[in-house]
């Protein structure tokens, strides 16, 4: 793996998520009723340094759970290697709640459309609004985010990779070519 | 109170000890081995037993009380002074009693009846329910209630697999399963199988019958780890197969009944009822076997098979009438005269027969010659002799084939539980 | 990660880390079983039949709920009123259920080995419900996850079974699986009970229920076969009970800490008096609502498992 460039790095990244912040405050009037749902690994991470972020501006800590959508896979059919699957932890009600689905990069958008048939086996939102760090393109769905960190369109051979201090040395999102085996 | 016997020779194998002594005996407890000057305690009762020896307490591990059930043939305590009488401080019941000794309530009604007495009457728990052969007894309730063993005894365990689960969950409490050795399908004659019951014209049991079940009980025992003792064992083959298992390290013992080391099936020829018991009474060669078994430690132990039962149940047919003599006063008489004034047994060999290896395979305390312990004894003239007379006997049934006998030794008294039977009376000491 | 057999057919053989899979996968499938809706969508499109040749209701239940939760298609098949009770043998049954296209197998029957047989003659995948006195994985699991959920660890944890060993399926895959993790096993019941062999398992055998429960942390407490063991192998449910019945008075005695596991159904005043079955030191229910996120993980491993 060759790394091409550095998108994001560790400043830049806290300033995109204060703006994420802001603008999921400014459309839902207020942080009375969101929720927050970070999608493993690092979209759980990047959601709760949104909910801090809100809670600074806001003074109000939104709920926060973690969704893991492996169960809801559509490839399983076509015989992928299987995935490791961990616990979804949602220990709130999910009605008449607005929930923020938050992830690091959004690409052929069927994590996404797995997570949705998710949420709604758990519970009947207000609404759905969807939150990610990075849109590399290449939709398979169609899905769009509602609130975008940053746009950059990729090729086929390469790849955006997102590093986050609680789990990588930095904080930092890089544009990397993969190499064909 | 205070008891001196004076001129005892003490014998103890299991102490070694050989001692000529006196002892005083004080509220049934010894108190001192040593001679004695009796004008040093004059409130003792002395008692003269100059030239006798002094064992520890017979025991007889095969008896047959007929309580509850039978109380005209014999009860717990008519057996227990037949004991007394015939030098026995402790016996073991079996459990073919009506009903059988498989639960904790009969077990408890036993030891119950026999408190107080001088004998020590310790139950045989049955192996099955009933002995019907069908499930087991709940053997661990009955060893709680005071059962020193286990047997089916009149008939064997019916099925290889019950005896099979029997020793393995007797293991558990480390008691033995005693085995009336007799296959079922080749039961029901009258006496020994061989050309006196053909002249006889009686049907009878071949010795194979026994063979086949003290084999099976050998294997089983060895298979599974447990314990297994042959009851009143009387072929020649069998005293060779528990030789045998017994180098193997198989943990089988064995016992013979006097009438088995004294008479052959000869003495069915006047069709007396008085001689036909279960194990029959057999051939010359057998009686030869259980001798030579006795003395090479083959056959562990004596005991009586005391089988009482009343006149009119004996006075039929010989067909017909039921299995069985009386025992426990003529067994010590028997085995002074046939095996140890003939030569065939030490009197170390006649106590570890009648008075300790019974005792060690029920797991049952073995008595000690030692100041502090608890008197219990055997007096015995070894040289008495005399004629048995059934007259004189205290158990509540007859039947026995030695009335007019003649003897050579003779328990004189015994002692125990701080009571002494002597002169034929019962006194607390 | 994923399995490293397409079938399970017992515990003896499975190394640890599968194990440890299973019952890491079975906690997000735990969590399933308390979402309103308790379904998800992973095994749709797949066929998986139940042949219970021996009798069961709730491992057929547990199984049947797991493949439904699953979003699986279920068949039950029976011995009774079928095609076996016409004669057919058991090899063209499977070799028929096959042609039909199916993907899995459960199947539980009173001869050991069919589970392997299976493996042989057909194409599925096969999980083993319990073949005679041979082995019962899945209750094995789950009743690792079981005391793994309530005490944190099973690594060096002392764990007896009492009861019929020698008749016990449950009692061999519980030894199989709770050693490879870790633990010490150990068997406690009547002689008569107790299977030769033990000491070459590495397992202790116990004669005394009291030692038996000051010595362990957990005790898996086996149904007594009334039908079966009465008179022959002990001499009466009473006995039983009074000598190796488990009680709240033996446990404040022996040892007030220590977990009670039943695989179920209780033969109340048996093996365990009333007020232990329904007391604090048993996780019983538990254990059957983790049966069923078991078998979940179990049908999840293998169903998504890709042929490599």
């Amino acid at each position: 793996m060759d790394i091409k460039a550095k998108i994001i790095d560790s400043l830049g990244l806290d300033r995109t998520i204060t703006r994420l912040a802001h603008e999921i405050i400014e459309h839902n009037k207020g942080s009375e009723n969101i929720v927050l749902l970070g999608m493993r690994t690092r979209g759980e991470f990047l959601a709760k340094r949104i909910q801090s972020k809100i809670n600074l501006i806001e003074g109000t800590k939104p709920n926060l759970g973690t969704l893991d959508t492996t169960l809801y896979r559509d490839d399983f059919r076509i015989r992928l290697k299987q995935p490791e699957v961990s616990v979804t932890d949602i220990s709130f009600d999910l009605s008449g709640k607005d929930v923020i689905l938050i992830d690091d990069v959004l690409y052929t958008g069927r994590t996404v459309r797995a997570a949705l048939d998710a949420i709604m086996d758990l519970g009947r939102p207000n609404t759905i609004q969807f939150c990610v760090l990075v849109d590399r393109g290449h939709r398979e769905m169609p899905i769009t985010a509602d609130y975008i960190g940053k746009n950059i369109p990729t090729s086929i051979n390469e790849e955006v990779k997102v590093k986050m201090t609680e789990i990588d040395d930095e904080d930092s999102v890089y544009l990397v070519e993969i190499k064909n085996s | 109170m205070e008891i001196i016997l004076k001129g005892l020779r003490l014998l103890n194998p299991e102490q070694n000890l050989d001692l000529l002594s006196d002892v005083l005996i004080k509220d049934g407890i010894i108190d001192k081995i040593e001679n004695l000057d009796a004008s040093q305690n004059s409130d003792a009762k002395v008692f003269d037993f100059s030239g006798k020896i002094c064992v520890p307490g017979l025991f007889d591990m095969h008896v047959h009380f007929r309580e509850p059930g039978g109380e005209d043939k014999e009860t717990v305590i008519s057996g227990s002074n037949s004991a007394a009488s015939g030098g026995f401080t402790g016996v073991a019941c079996m459990p073919n009693t009506n009903p059988a000794i498989d639960s904790a309530e009969v077990v408890k009604f036993i030891i119950d009846r026999a408190k107080g007495h001088l004998v020590d009457v310790n139950p045989i728990g049955a192996v099955t329910k009933g002995r019907k052969g069908e499930g087991l007894a709940p053997m661990l309730e009955l060893y709680d209630a005071g059962a020193v063993g286990f047997s089916d005894d009149g008939t064997a365990v019916k099925t290889a697999s019950l005896l099979r689960n029997a020793l393995e969950y007797a293991k558990m409490i480390d008691s033995p399963i005693i085995e009336h050795c007799e296959d079922e399908s080749l039961a029901g004659g009258s006496m020994n199988e061989s050309f006196v019951s053909t002249e006889l014209g009686l049907p009878s049991i071949p010795t194979v019958a026994e063979d086949l079940v003290v084999m099976r009980g050998i294997l089983l025992a060895e298979y599974t780890g447990g314990k297994i003792h042959i009851a009143h064992i009387s072929s020649k083959r069998s005293v060779e197969l528990v030789r045998e298992a017994k180098i193997r390290g198989v943990d089988v013992t064995a016992e013979a009944a006097p009438h088995h080391f004294t008479l052959t099936d000869e003495c069915v020829r006047n069709f007396d009822t008085n001689y036909k018991m279960n194990p029959p009474l057999r051939q010359q060669k057998d009686v030869d076997a259980i001798i030579e078994g006795l003395q090479d430690g083959t056959i562990d132990c004596i005991a009586s098979d005391h089988a009482p039962h009343s006149i009119e149940d004996k006075e039929l047919e010989y067909i017909y009438a039921p299995n069985g003599i009386i025992g426990l006063e003529t067994q010590l008489g028997l085995t002074l005269t046939e095996l140890y004034h003939k030569g065939k047994l030490t009197l170390e060999q006649v106590v570890e027969k009648l008075a300790l290896n019974p005792r060690k395979i029920l797991n049952l305390e073995i008595p000690l010659f030692e100041v502090g312990e608890k008197a219990n004894f055997t007096i015995i003239d070894l040289d008495y002799e005399y004629k048995f007379d059934i007259k004189y006997s205290k158990s509540k049934s007859k039947n026995t084939p030695f009335n007019g006998r003649e003897l050579k030794g003779k328990s004189i008294a015994v002692i125990n539980n701080s009571k002494m039977y002597f002169d034929g009376q019962f006194q607390n000491i | 990660m994923s399995l490293s057999s397409n079938h399970l057919l017992g515990l003896k053989d499975v190394p640890k880390e599968d194990i440890q899979l299973i019952l890491d996968t079975a906690i997000t499938f735990r969590e399933v079983l308390e979402r309103p809706i308790k379904k998800v969508p992973t095994l749709q499109g797949k066929t998986i039949v139940n042949l219970f040749y021996e009798n069961s209701t709730r491992t057929r239940l547990s199984f049947e709920l797991a493949q439904k939760r699953l979003s699986a298609d279920t068949i039950n098949f029976s011995k009774s009123g079928s095609s076996a009770s016409k004669g057919e043998s058991f090899k063209d049954t499977v070799k028929n259920i096959e042609a039909m296209k199916v993907d899995m197998i459960v199947c539980r029957h009173e001869s050991a080995g069919i589970p392997k047989y299976l493996t042989q003659i057909s194409n599925a995948k096969i999980i083993n419900a319990g073949d005679g006195r041979h082995e019962h994985p899945t209750q094995g699991l789950l009743d690792m996850y079981s005391i793994r959920e309530k005490v944190g660890k099973l690594e060096g944890l002392n764990v007896c079974i009492v009861g019929d060993i020698s008749h016990s399926r449950v009692a061999l895959s519980n030894i199989y699986g709770l050693q490879t993790m870790g633990a010490n096993v150990s068997v406690c019941g009547p002689s008569t009970m107790i299977p030769w062999g033990m000491e070459d398992f590495g397992v202790k055998v116990y004669n005394n229920i009291d030692k038996a429960m000051a010595e362990n942390d957990v005790l898996n407490v086996l149904r007594i076969q009334l039908e079966r063991d009465a008179g022959v192998l002990i001499p009466s449910v009473r006995e039983y009970h009074n000598y190796f019945g488990i009680t709240q008075e033996r446990i404040e005695k022996n040892n007030p800490n220590i977990l009670i596991l039943h695989p179920g159904p209780i033969n109340r005043g048996v093996e365990v008096s009333s007020e232990v079955a329904d007391g604090s030191s048993q996780i019983i229910l538990n254990q059957v609502t983790n049966g069923v996120a078991i078998r979940m993980a179990v049908l999840y491993l293998l169903g998504t498992k890709s042929e490599e």
